[in-house]
Formats: structure tokens, sequence, C-alpha cells
């Protein structure tokens, strides 16, 4: 009558690129969601031309890999988008970058090469700004920590309150103070895996906390420095594109 | 001197709050300007949450009308949800703009969207958390001068001594010239004591179309109805006359619109394509009070939306205005925009509350790419009889046309729209509905050949506004109105036949009984607004946070000694004599013309559309000076 539905035509995508991004500044206090609008909208304003899902109402095709929560800032963030052309990396390395809201920046881009990225995203490494605790007691909170066997925390998960153990998964936790800083700043440096329940940076937080009998005033900023796959051994993460990036380097046929 | 941004004492606190981004600012397209390179401050305030006021288009149009002037600053700034309020005052922080963090009390002025009368405590609030007197009267010449507009505007009797000054009718005009006399104002004779404050709003007053409530004296006669209200200075107008601006074109309007990060209640492109309705439904005072219809040109809509769909990456675009079916070239535009759009996924929304099969052609033009959006119609009142009541003059047959076009038409649902309370309805109105839904569902099956047709019956309660032919209503009491609507939801619920496809939506009267005492209040509901407020009325557009009993004490305290109640001010009807608060407020509509649309409306008289039937004699046309607009031609 009027038409065929442009959106139930199946179009396959060109390519799929991979996306890391970071979340900065007042953009930490924007939900997952609110990003996933502002990604779209970005999208659109870039001009990108993307691929879209079949159905009813079609969407862009992008997909998420994990997210950190709300209040959390990162530098490692990524996400799958398909486009129906081939384009440049610069489409969306420098066009959709400027067009998201000041705070979300997209890092780099590379075409996909298969596999699954979220099977890569094994392990994330967080640093956390404390203020206004003195040395050594965050140190000796650490320590305790560590020496811990298992640190139990409740957690409300999707099928009901749950207990976790949050010692379990830290592959990783140190104390290092920034003499400069003012006022007067303690970093920790955490790597957590990512485990089922997972546990997330604030549960070992709240588990630090309960273990040592301190805490802070104001909750503690957290960024999400790296996220990736194990490094066996070394309670470090490797680069989730490293296998996407070698092919990027490689002249296309 | 800039004052510094607020934000890092703010920061902490979010981490506390529900929805924390809604109050960070920096979205696409937020304007921030130099402090000091602008000489008069704007702070255009919404009082409610960020997702509704980022979806307000007044605001938006004034952002830009005052932002484009190279030395004038304009930032917005929302209400905060309580869980925060409570954590600045702890803390010390006081209310804050979005796009920069500065204090409000820090703007030359503050611009109040006023759109509903459940947003008044949070007025109050606001003001409150700016550290700014909620009394005019105690505001110094330091403090920023607060404006209100928007329909509630239309009788500012309530909020008289909370407010400075009230821009009656369009903006666009009013706002610069308001900007002009506070830049002379700041220059001239600014910070030479407290009694100055008084001078600016005297010369405030003088402005066309701005009405100054601490210029008038209101007196009461001894059985609580106003004997008069007085201007107490020399030279201010005995009555104020509205402000219209006469070619859209002509003005500037949104073509960067700011993108909300939070989710928002409207999330698309809205471009106004006319203002002003003269369809003459006797309950809305948007169309009475925004006369006469004034329609964008095509051309400039088909602008306007390209602009500020490049500008922000939304996929949704509105065209916006009281019944949007009815713009003269309607259809040419909605075939433009439909073949202009359909391939870049973008939906288009026409709101128009019109029952008629050309409402749903125009639906299905915009619904090309297959995104369909449910169909509302609005027939208002549930009996033929009681919609030649209030003007709105559907028969029964031409809603089963056309809900059985939308039907046939492929969609699945519509939405029915009525009001409950409305002057002369009895039981059998508002039962009548449920027979019509019963036909709906009929229609649908027997069209469509399918059993999962549904229909969604809305109800609200009606509330006379001032400056409307109901205006000397009595409204229903929330008893009435709840009982009445009991009735007919059981109807619908026991028929067993399509009870099942029937959906039923209602709420608590009781909101729009304090609704109606904001709306058609005079000054002496000023304290009860502030015990309300003081008593912890937050929000009360929100069933989460409206409390009745709150409001019940509140007036008694407010309302003590005065010899008139909740119900002098709500269920009482008015006669043709009595001073009206607001009577001395001009929109143009004749007094007596209003009167006789009453009394057609009580004899069940229909009046015509000026756009198409001949002149019924409103009165604003000619004593404003304008006419009606048609874009296309």
């Amino acid at each position: 009558m009027n038409g065929r539905n442009p959106g139930r035509v199946f179009e396959p995508p060109a390519e799929t690129w991979r996306v890391r991004y970071a979340k900065r500044d007042r953009m930490r206090w924007a939900s997952h969601r609110d990003f996933q609008r502002s990604l779209e909208r970005g999208v659109r304003r870039a001009g990108i031309p993307m691929a879209f899902s079949a159905g009813f109402r079609p969407h862009p095709k992008i997909s998420y890999a994990g997210a950190v929560p709300t209040g959390a800032g990162s530098e490692a963030e990524y996400l799958e988008l398909s486009t129906a052309v081939r384009i440049r990396s610069a489409v969306i390395t420098s066009d959709l970058d400027e067009a998201l809201p000041a705070g979300f920046s997209i890092m780099e881009a590379f075409r996909s090469t298969g596999g699954s990225l979220a099977e890569r995203l094994q392990a994330s490494l967080w640093e956390v700004e404390v203020l206004g605790l003195p040395e050594e007691q965050l140190g000796e909170a650490v320590d305790a920590f560590l020496a811990a066997g298992e640190l139990p925390v409740e957690r409300i998960t999707k099928s009901g309150r749950r207990i976790v153990d949050a010692r379990q998964p830290v592959l990783r936790f140190d104390a290092r103070f920034e003499p400069d800083s003012k006022p007067q700043c303690a970093i920790l440096d955490l790597a957590l895996t990512h485990a089922t329940p997972s546990v997330r940076a604030t549960d070992v937080l709240a588990a630090l906390w309960r273990v040592s009998g301190i805490g802070p005033k104001r909750a503690p900023r957290l960024t999400r420095m790296a996220q990736g796959p194990l490094v066996a051994g070394t309670g470090s993460v490797g680069d989730p594109l490293a296998p996407d990036r070698a092919g990027f380097l490689t002249p296309l046929s | 001197m800039a004052p510094p941004s607020l934000f890092p004492d703010l920061e902490p606190l979010l981490a506390r709050v529900a929805k924390p981004v809604q109050y960070v600012g920096g979205e696409v397209n937020s304007v921030t300007k130099e402090w000091d390179g602008c000489r008069v401050r704007w702070v255009l305030a919404y009082p409610d949450a960020y997702e509704i006021g980022m979806s307000n288009q007044g605001l938006a149009i004034l952002s830009e009308v005052l932002n484009s002037r190279s030395d004038v600053l304009a930032e917005r700034a929302c209400a905060v949800w309580p869980d925060l309020a409570e954590l600045m005052r702890e803390a010390g922080i006081p209310q804050f703009t979005l796009d920069s963090h500065r204090p409000v009390a820090a703007f030359d002025a503050v611009g109040v969207s006023l759109a509903t009368e459940l947003g008044y405590t949070n007025l109050l609030e606001f003001l409150d958390l700016s550290g700014i007197p909620i009394r005019s009267r105690d505001r110094g010449p330091d403090h920023p001068v607060v404006v209100a507009g928007g329909h509630c505007a239309s009788n500012p009797e309530p909020l008289a001594d909370f407010l400075d000054a009230v821009v009656l009718g369009d903006g666009e005009e009013a706002v610069l010239e308001i900007t002009g006399v506070l830049r002379e104002w700041k220059e001239s004779c600014h910070r030479q004591g407290v009694g100055r404050r008084q001078d600016l709003l005297r010369r405030l007053a003088d402005i066309p179309g701005v009405y100054v409530p601490s210029c008038y004296d209101v007196d009461y006669a001894g059985d609580g109805r106003i004997r008069r209200v007085v201007p107490n200075e020399p030279g201010v107008p005995w009555r104020v006359e509205k402000r219209v601006v006469s070619d859209l074109d002509l003005w500037s309007y949104p073509r960067r619109p700011v993108v909300p990060l939070a989710e928002a209640i409207h999330e698309r492109c809205a471009v106004e394509i006319f203002r002003g309705c003269t369809r003459g439904c006797r309950f809305c005072q948007a169309g009475m009070i925004t006369r006469p219809v004034r329609e964008r040109s095509p051309e400039a809509v088909c602008e306007l939306l390209a602009a500020s769909l490049a500008a922000t990456g939304i996929d949704e675009a509105g065209l916006l205005s009281l019944s949007s079916a009815d713009y003269s070239g309607i259809e040419p535009l909605v075939k433009e925009l439909a073949d202009r759009y359909t391939d870049q996924r973008v939906s288009l929304s026409l709101p128009s509350t019109r029952v008629d099969a050309f409402n749903v052609e125009l639906a299905q033009g915009l619904s090309r790419s297959g995104r369909r959006s449910g169909l509302t119609f609005a027939p208002e009142g549930g009996s033929e009889r009681l919609r030649r009541v209030i003007n709105k003059c559907v028969s029964r047959d031409d809603l089963i046309k056309t809900v059985a076009a939308a039907y046939s038409s492929g969609w699945r649902q519509v939405k029915l729209y009525f009001m409950c309370g409305l002057p002369t309805e009895t039981d059998e109105d508002v039962l009548e509905i449920a027979d019509l839904a019963r036909d709906v569902i009929r229609t649908g099956r027997e069209v469509s050949g399918r059993r999962d047709i549904r229909c969604t019956v809305s109800i609200g309660g009606f509330i006379p506004k001032p400056h409307t032919p109901f205006q000397w209503a009595a409204q229903l009491g929330w008893q009435a109105t709840d009982e009445r609507l009991s009735k007919l939801r059981s109807i619908i619920r026991d028929d067993r036949e399509v009870g099942r496809a029937i959906g039923f939506r209602y709420h608590d009267g009781r909101p729009g009984l304090i609704e109606g005492l904001l709306a058609r209040g005079d000054r002496r509901v000023g304290r009860v607004i502030e015990h309300a407020w003081r008593s912890g009325a937050r929000f009360d557009g929100w069933s989460e946070w409206f409390s009745f009993e709150r409001w019940e004490r509140a007036a008694e305290e407010g309302l003590a000694g005065s010899g008139v109640d909740i119900d002098w001010f709500t269920t009482r009807e008015r006669s043709a004599d009595e001073v009206l608060p607001w009577d001395h407020l001009d929109y143009g509509l004749d007094r007596d013309w209003l009167w006789e649309d009453w009394q057609d409306a009580l004899a069940e008289t229909e009046v015509g559309d000026c756009r198409w039937d001949p002149c019924s004699g409103c009165g604003v046309c000619d004593r404003l000076g304008v006419d009606i607009q048609l874009g296309a031609t």
C-alpha cells in the first residue's frame, strides 16, 4: 500500500568495527542507557552509514560489551558497530568522537577480524581515588583484605539477594599515594577478574572497609583503566583488540 | 566577576542520588558563554524535573532568542529532586544552572515557565534553594528579578506574593524588552539601596504585556468575593494586555536544540507549526489564551526540522501545535516530510486530538516507514449532548467511522481520551463511554477480522480554567468524580464480550481539586501554597509525592479567618457580576463573548471555528490588532 517497509529487508552489514571508548569527567554520571542514546544520536549526527537490524522497529546495529556502573569513569569500554558500507576508521575515531558530548571519547577503532570480543574481556584494572584517609591506615586495610581467605558481601542480583566472595576475584590490590595531590589523595590499584555472579569494584571496596573497620567520608572515585584478556600469572590484562589491530595493519586486498 | 562553578562541590553528592546525569549539564548543543562578556544574565527555569523541563518548547525558544544576542546570557535550570535538595542544604550548595553550574542567585533575572499549577510548590523550593527570598517584597537590589510566563501565568494571582513580574502571552519580544530595562537599570541606578528595587519593578510594569503584581491592590467584599483590583502606582495600566507575536517566521526558533542526556518525556525534534487554536473547545484554556491562529510557513517548518535533526541526531520529529491536523497545508507538508525522511528512518508524529478520518489518513502518511505509534482520538465528552456543551461536536457515527478507518488501516490499538466532571454532566453521559468503547471494539473486530483489537479509555478530571467560557463553572468534587468513574469502570470490566479488550486509565481525583484551587485561586491562595511547601509539598504533579491531606491542612491554615475554603474556590459556580481574580489580565477575549459562550454551552449550542466559519466575535483580533495568519497562503 505504502511500499515495502525498508526495515524488514535484511541487508547484511558491510563491516563490523570494534571500538574502545572512554567515559570521563562528568559523563561518569551517565548510565549505560544514557550513553547508548548519546551514541545512537552521535552516529546520526556524524552521518555514519549504519547497518540496521531487521524487524518492525529497526535499530542501528551496535552491541555493547559490559558497561561500567553509573558514577564510575572508564578509559576502556568496548562496543561493536556494523556499517552498511565500508568506511574509513577516521569516520569513527574523528567524526563520531566529535559528535558525542564532551566526556565520551572514542579512543580507537578497528575492523573486526572475528572471534568474540566479549570473551576477551576477562578482567579489569581499576583505579580508585580515596580522599582523606591516612596513608598507613589504607596500606594496612589492603594488607588485611589480601590476607583474608574469603570476604562475603551481599549483592542484589536479578535472582535476588546473594552472597558473593569479594576476595576470590581480586588478582592484585595495591595502595599508593600521590604526594603532590591536594587534598591528600590515595590511589588503590585493583585488578579484578570478571566472575559470575559478577563482583564489582564497589563490592571489593565494601569488603575492604568492613575488614579494616575504616572508611572514607566521601565516596571514592572509580575509573576502569583497562579491560582485556588475563595475562597468566601477572595480575595484568592484555589488549582485547590485539587480533583486530593486527588485522588492521595488514593491507586490504 | 564570574561566580565559580558549583560542580566540584556538587559532584561528591551525585553518588547518593537517583539519575545523577540530569544534574551534570554538558549536553550536545548546551550553550555556555563568558560571564563577564554579558551584560544581562538570565536563568530560564523549569520548576519540575529535568525530564519534563527539557521537553518544554517555551524555554527553548526564549533561550534561543536571548542567547542569539552576544551580550546576553541565558542558562537553563530545573528543579532538583528532594533527595539531592536535602544533600545540597546539608552541604550549603545553592540551586545551580545546568550549563555552567553557576549559582542562580548570581544572575540578573530568573524566568520561570509555569506549565502546570502543581509545580507551584517547586517554584518556592527552587527560589529557597537558590537563596532568593520567596516573597517579592523581601528581595533586595542584588537579588534576581523573578519573572513568570507560560499558560498558568494567565492567572498568576496565587503566586502574586512570590513573583516580581509576569509576562502575558508570547514571550519573544517581551523578554528582550525586559532585558533592555534590566540593562539600563543595572547601569544607572543599581546598588543604590533597597528602595531602588521597587523602581525596577515600576519600570517593568511599563512594558506592554508585563504585569507586576505588587503594583496592584486587591480589595475583598464581606462575602469573600473580590471587590476590585486597583493599581497602587500612578501610570500603571488598569488592565494588562497580553503580547502577540505576529509573524512566527521572523522570530528565532531553536535550530540546535539541546539533546537531553537523561531520558526526557519527549525525545523528538519539535517544530511548532502554528500557535493558537480557534476550534473553540470550551474547556481548553490553551486554545483561548493563545488566539489568533498564526501558522509558520511550510518552507520554514521544513528548514527548521532539517536543521535540528542534523544538529541533534534525534530520529523522531514532531510537528507541534494545539491541533496539528488543522494546519492549512498539512497534507503537502506531511507528504514532503515523509518523502524526505522515511528512508532516513526518522519517525514523524503529529499531536492532534481530532476525531475524523482525515486524522487517520495523515497518521498513515506519517508512518510509511512502518513505525506506528498509537493513535489517539479525543472525543472528550461521553455523550453527543455533552460534546455539544463543550463545543467538540463529534457524532457517535463520526467516531465509529474514524476508528473503523484506523483499524482497517492496520492499527490494532487506539486510545480514546475523555474528561469527567464537565458542566451539566450526569452519570448517564459518562456511562455512555462504555457503550462507545463497546462499539469501537465490535467495529474494530469486524473491519479487521481479528480478535486482538484493543482500545484504551483514558479519563482526566475536568478542571475549569481562567479565560475560558467555563471559568464560571463549578468543578465536580473529587468524591463525585471518583464515584462516577468507578461505576464506568465496573460496567466496562463486567462486559464479558469486550471488557478484556478495553483498558481503563484513570487516577485519583484529588490532585485535580488542588489543581482547581490553584488555577482559579486569588492572592489568598498564596498562603496555602506557602504552608504546603513549608510542610514538605514538592513535585505535586507526581502521584508518589502528592499528599491531599497536606494540602487540606495547608488550606485550613492558609485560609483561616478569610471565610473562604477549598470548595469556595473550586466547586462553587460564579455569577456574571463576580470580579474574577484574573479579570484585569487581558488575553484579548471579550468578557461578554465568554459569558455568552458559557450560556450557549448550557443551551447545548455549538460555535464555529473562525478559520472556516464566520467570526464569532471573541474579540482577540480587534482588541489586539492582529489577524489570523495561514502559512500556506
